[in-house]
């Protein structure tokens, strides 16, 4: 069968890193093709030489068999060429349809012919069941919106030969499932895809073949029928991988946090988010709050760690009421918080690594004198931080961390936030966006944590994380609390009925 | 009555004069900064701009028998495209050097009065050149004629407020109605997402900054006619009033009017105190009603920064490796 794209012998450099590593990737017409490799492996890289963001330093690039240079996107875009990007690249104050035509115009003496477009994309939005309004703003639309739009984007524009890179990462399972089958679908119709993922059971479920890359070099390509999930992860990391989370049944001791009564109402929207919600987490015990997103938990989260002020109810750390302390002094009487929104919230992403590592305690003494940093200590502590949570990037402590792989990026906030050893963890999806190894990794520390006797509060949608991890699951729905579970004596079924709402319980 | 009315007969040409200069600059700084670019050159280029312009009447006047609007007209296209060579440095520093937009501004608004002082006296001996003629339109045929309408917009009117009318209405329809509009904006918002469709980045940034430096440099032989009769290497002020014009107005050309015309109000009222009843009983220092412009740009700006919708990439070199 003849390949549509043959990327040869691609090697591109970053300073201080061979992002990709004389790596080859043959993809056949009408496949599905999965990308796959650690946080950092370059995949993101290798897709964007592809279409023309980056040029590679060797290697060629032939599509059809004829050999081309993509010296930008808009080759790429002529040789059928699409691509949604990890991070959308979308214009926020835009409708639906600026967003879609952009750099691909109508225009008639001159002006700009939107009706007809507008009537295309909503052929397109019917035809493949890609529910968006076209005059919507992007601000106002959901994340798992904006991602049709990226998709229609390059629907719009003919393209034969999609990439997809981490799709599902944002999305919720319902929104995974149908963009499942719109994707089969497109390869029915032609089309050849490339997706990227870090979830195997992705890959298991519709890509046809699998290439898999590690630390930036070529490994293996595989059919995906043939394959185990243990064998991909094997060939990803380097070593096997236990997919199962070890713990010991949990042993809680005293309550840390207690949230008593807590309601926030959206000051924006003047909606109620969170409503009434209770609950304490103990010295000892892993507590997860589950949910579909957009239920309250952001805004719980923001509450208690005072990102949000609250318009009820109080926040108790320790028998000391916190609710109304500064976020600082909130953040010093013991509370160590992975934000959900890293880039927001975790990161300053024009500073140095090292600098990110020490925003939370930067004013103490260990980093400062009078005033002046002791950069001997902050670069001791990276070193030591780097080492101990494998944090890869180009140049260590200096690295920029808007450079480092999406991954990366998180492993620096967990870092940084278990480190501080406080009595309270809240990790906010401690795991999005990582690979099966940095997981597994993640998983351990927060195990660990709990050993040690911390109280972990926990947040997040992947109900296998909250299954394997929780010593108790807290379901929360349009902003309360729903019911409370065991995991040993509940099913993944029950909980998701209790998440959609179907089905509600008594609070406590 | 009567005098209430011959007051505002005397004031309105006066506010039409100060609005229109300050809105047709503060949309040039539009299409800069929604492309992408700081630009807070429009001083400057405002001077060159004037500068060059009356050079170039002051050359007719002498040489020709042309028509005042005529050689008015010439002015305004003179200052037009030599504010776009001026701004040109500008683009080339910023975009293609990727320096510092403040700094490489700040340099062009430090050497246009310099330079225009230093050729006035080279040339001609002095700092104030000096523009002569009359360039006020008398009365607009056939308009000129409506009952109060007429009287209020098309007597003692100047070429220059039609003129700038239209490209306002023109440089607004360019904005939100065609593809370069499009882009611009999708420049100075999102330039990885402009350049992931294929956008060229730095063509659209060039091709907004010049248009802000048409317009600015249009906008100082407009302040020059309607103002001064002389010029002397200074606009008073009005480019960075328009950059104020511009934020207050939010980046956005129909708020842009409406932010002009509040600041136009401050700066007649401060002219003209001492005409208008009411405000010339109360007795204060003459200095304080002068600074009553300045007072208000520092109270309103502060007050509008805070719900500031400025484009999100402004100020920022494009840098594509970034992500
Ligand atoms: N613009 C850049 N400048 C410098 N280094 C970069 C740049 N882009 C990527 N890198 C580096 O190249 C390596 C590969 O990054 P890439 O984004 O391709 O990883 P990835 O496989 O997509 O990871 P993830 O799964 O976390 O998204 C990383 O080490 C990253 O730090
Ligand atoms: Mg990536």
């Amino acid at each position: 069968m003849a390949f549509v794209i043959e990327m040869l012998n691609i090697t591109k450099e970053f300073p201080g890193i061979k992002a990709n590593d004389d790596v080859t990737l043959q993809l056949k017409q009408g496949e599905i093709h999965a990308l796959l490799g650690e946080n950092g492996a370059g995949k993101s890289t290798l897709m964007s030489v592809l279409f023309g963001l980056y040029q590679p330093e060797q290697g060629i690039i032939k599509v059809r068999d004829k050999e081309v240079v993509i010296k930008n996107p808009n080759d790429a875009n002529d040789l059928g060429i699409g691509m949604v990007h990890q991070h959308f690249k979308l214009v926020h104050n835009f409708t639906v349809t600026e967003n879609i035509v952009l750099g691909y115009e109508d225009t008639k003496k001159g002006f700009l012919q939107l009706d007809n477009a507008r009537k295309r994309i909503k052929e397109l939005s019917e035809q493949y069941k890609l529910r968006v309004d076209p005059d919507a703003l992007i601000e106002n639309i959901s994340v798992g919106q904006q991602q049709r739009v990226e998709i229609l984007k390059m629907l719009y524009r003919d393209s034969e030969i999609l990439i997809f890179d981490e799709p599902t990462a944002v999305l919720t399972p319902q929104e995974i499932q149908e963009l499942m089958k719109i994707m089969k679908r497109l390869v029915s119709e032609g089309k050849s895809i490339i997706l990227i993922t870090h979830k195997l059971n992705e890959i298991k479920a519709i890509a046809d073949r699998c290439t898999i890359l590690r630390k930036g070099k070529y490994i293996d390509t595989v059919e995906v029928k043939s394959t185990s999930n243990e064998v991909l992860a094997e060939k990803m990391v380097g070593r096997k991988i236990s997919f199962g989370v070890e713990k010991t049944p949990a042993k809680p001791k005293e309550t840390i946090l207690k949230v008593e009564e807590v309601s926030i109402t959206d000051y924006i929207t003047q909606k109620i988010v969170v409503k009434n919600v209770c609950f304490e987490v103990k010295r000892g015990e892993i507590l997860t709050i589950a949910g579909i997103e957009g239920n309250g938990q952001t805004e719980l989260i923001h509450g208690i760690t005072g990102l949000k002020p609250l318009t009820k109810g109080k926040v108790i750390l320790k028998e000391q009421d916190i609710t109304a302390l500064s976020i600082r002094q909130k953040s010093l009487s013991g509370i160590s918080h992975i934000p959900e929104d890293r880039q927001k919230h975790g990161l300053v992403l024009e500073y140095s690594l090292e600098n990110n590592l020490i925003l939370q305690n930067y004013f103490t003494t260990q980093f400062q004198n009078r005033g002046f940093f002791k950069f001997d200590n902050i670069r001791d502590h990276a070193e030591k931080l780097i080492e101990r949570f494998d944090i890869r990037s180009g140049k260590g402590p200096l690295s920029q961390v808007r450079s480092m792989s999406g991954g990366n990026q998180q492993k620096a906030i967990v870092g940084r936030e278990i480190d501080r050893n406080n009595d309270l963890l809240i990790a906010v999806q401690p795991t999005r966006g990582l690979d099966v190894g940095a997981i597994e990794f993640i998983h351990k520390q927060l195990i660990q944590e709990r050993d040690q006797g911390k109280a972990v509060l926990l947040i997040s949608l992947e109900l296998d994380e909250v299954m394997n991890l929780s010593d108790r699951i807290l379901v929360m729905y349009e902003g309360e609390i729903v019911g409370e579970f065991d995991p040993q004596k509940t099913t993944e079924n029950e909980l998701g009925l209790y998440m959609s709402g179907s089905k509600r319980g008594k609070q406590q | 009555m009567r005098e209430l009315i011959d007051l505002i007969y005397f004031l309105f040409p006066l506010f039409i004069a100060t609005t229109v200069p300050l809105s047709i600059v503060a949309l040039g700084g539009l299409f800069s900064e929604r492309s992408g670019v700081v630009n807070i050159a429009l001083e400057g280029i405002m001077i060159m701009g004037g500068f060059i312009g009356i050079i170039a009447m002051r050359a007719l006047i002498e040489n020709t028998e042309l028509n005042l609007q005529i050689i008015a007209f010439i002015g305004l296209f003179t200052g037009a495209t030599f504010g776009m060579l001026y701004a040109l440095a500008h683009a080339f520093a910023s975009i293609t050097m990727k320096s510092n937009q403040i700094i490489s501004a700040t340099a062009l608004n430090m050497f246009a009065p310099a330079m225009s002082v230093f050729i006035a006296r080279t040339f001609w001996n002095t700092s104030n050149l000096n523009l002569m003629g009359n360039y006020t339109i008398s009365k607009v045929p056939i308009l000129g004629d409506i009952p109060i309408v007429g009287q209020l917009f098309f007597t003692n009117a100047y070429l220059s407020t039609y003129i700038g009318i239209i490209i306002f209405i023109v440089a607004t329809a360019v904005l939100y109605k065609t593809r370069l509009g499009l882009r611009i904006r999708s420049c100075g918002e999102n330039p990885h997402a402009a350049d992931s469709l294929g956008v060229n980045i730095y063509r659209v940034r060039y091709i907004g900054v010049l248009i802000s430096g048409a317009l600015a440099g249009m906008g100082g032989v407009i302040f020059v006619l309607s103002f001064a009769t002389r010029f002397s290497g200074s606009v008073a002020g009005f480019g960075f009033l328009a950059l104020a014009v511009l934020i207050f107005g939010q980046w956005h050309p129909k708020k842009i009017i409406f932010a002009a015309l509040f600041f136009a109000t401050m700066r007649v009222i401060a002219d003209t105190y001492s005409v208008i009843p009411g405000l010339n009983m109360i007795v204060m220092p003459r200095e304080i009603y002068r600074m009553l412009p300045y007072i208000a740009t520092l109270v309103v700006l502060s007050f509008a920064s805070k719900r500031s919708r400025a484009p999100r990439a402004v100020g920022e070199p494009y840098d594509p490796s970034k992500r």
